[in-house]
């Protein structure tokens, strides 16, 4: 196959995620979404290490899954934190910042 | 045989995507995202990943997805319906979506790059297997590979931080009642935070009943 073929693949995964982060509403399920794009970039990288012949890109989408999995941790540790205070776990009700 | 393989993980994964986003049940999205990597995974082998698939079926779909599941389980509910009362943003998200993927099938596929349309330069017999991977990681990644490592430690730490008991066993206490999270928690702990006789609540009795004999003038 091709590497256009993957790299088109990726956006649509891409753009899927990102409409995820703006439409739902449980933090959970956007950290979900964050996932999904990050793992679009991932597929994009190997594709593009694969269209080189060189193993650059591959160091670049491991390093991409540990900063993924930090995130994660950090994530799910907000949310074990929110609700702990009972506090709603909707993005739309956790607006206190917002001014 | 490699079209279709292509085309059935490439199938498996937008389906994954599209299940994550529209299903209701977080849990049920969990799932849905499994299935997702485990699509990916098969495409990065197609594109003689190896070792990268490898690790996103053990760290990803294994030990990531847990952790989700366990949060999903200990949290639980359903979100509220998609497209209900709220901003107006969902109404516009399709339209931006289908706007960020027109632009980046423009930014990739109309890039010039005549490499796009092959199937790829040649390769060494070993890209992409554990030893090459290793190699570029200990030679010329060595300093991200180390940066990485700090991060990794820097999250589990705060990990541990924002998830910790702060009060005890004591349902009530933490509704609302406890201290804010703040950095410099983490430079006035005692030599019992952290422990497991803070989180049974042995320290908070022990602190409750120093103030009340300090009140009664022991």
């Amino acid at each position: 196959m091709a590497i256009g073929w993957y790299l088109a693949v990726s956006a649509l995964i891409f753009s899927i995620g990102a409409a995820g982060v703006l439409v739902r509403r449980n933090p959970l399920v956007i950290l979900l979404c964050l996932e999904l794009m990050l793992n679009a970039a991932n597929l994009a990288l190997i594709a593009f290490a694969r269209m080189h012949g060189s193993g650059d890109g591959q160091i670049f989408a491991l390093i991409v899954m540990v900063v993924a999995a930090c995130e994660v941790t950090i994530g799910l540790g907000l949310i074990v934190a929110i609700h702990r205070r009972r506090l709603p776990i909707d993005v739309d009700e956790l607006r206190e910042l917002r001014g | 045989m490699a079209e279709v393989l292509f085309f059935v993980a490439a199938l498996g994964a937008i389906a994954g995507a599209i299940g994550v986003v529209a299903i209701r049940n977080p849990f049920y999205s969990v799932l849905a995202l499994v299935a997702h990597l485990l699509s990916l995974a098969a495409l990065f082998l197609l594109l003689r990943a190896e070792f990268v698939a490898a690790a996103q079926v053990v760290v990803y779909a294994g030990a990531v997805m847990v952790l989700y599941v366990f949060v999903v389980a200990y949290i639980g509910g359903e979100d509220r319906p998609i497209g209900g009362p709220g901003p107006a943003l969902p109404g516009l998200a399709p339209l931006f979506a289908v706007a960020l993927f027109v632009e980046l099938c423009v930014a990739t596929l109309g890039s010039g790059l005549k490499a796009i349309d092959s199937e790829g330069a040649g390769y060494e017999p070993g890209f992409g297997s554990p030893a090459e991977i290793g190699e570029l990681f200990l030679t010329r990644f060595l300093l991200p590979f180390e940066v990485a490592s700090y991060l990794l430690l820097v999250a589990a730490v705060g990990g541990v931080i924002l998830a910790r008991r702060r009060r005890g066993l004591d349902p009530e206490a933490d509704e609302a009642g406890g201290p804010p999270i703040a950095v410099g928690d983490l430079f006035r702990l005692g030599p019992e935070v952290g422990t497991q006789a803070e989180s049974a609540g042995v320290v908070q009795d022990r602190r409750d009943r120093e103030s009340r004999q300090k009140e009664e003038g022991w």
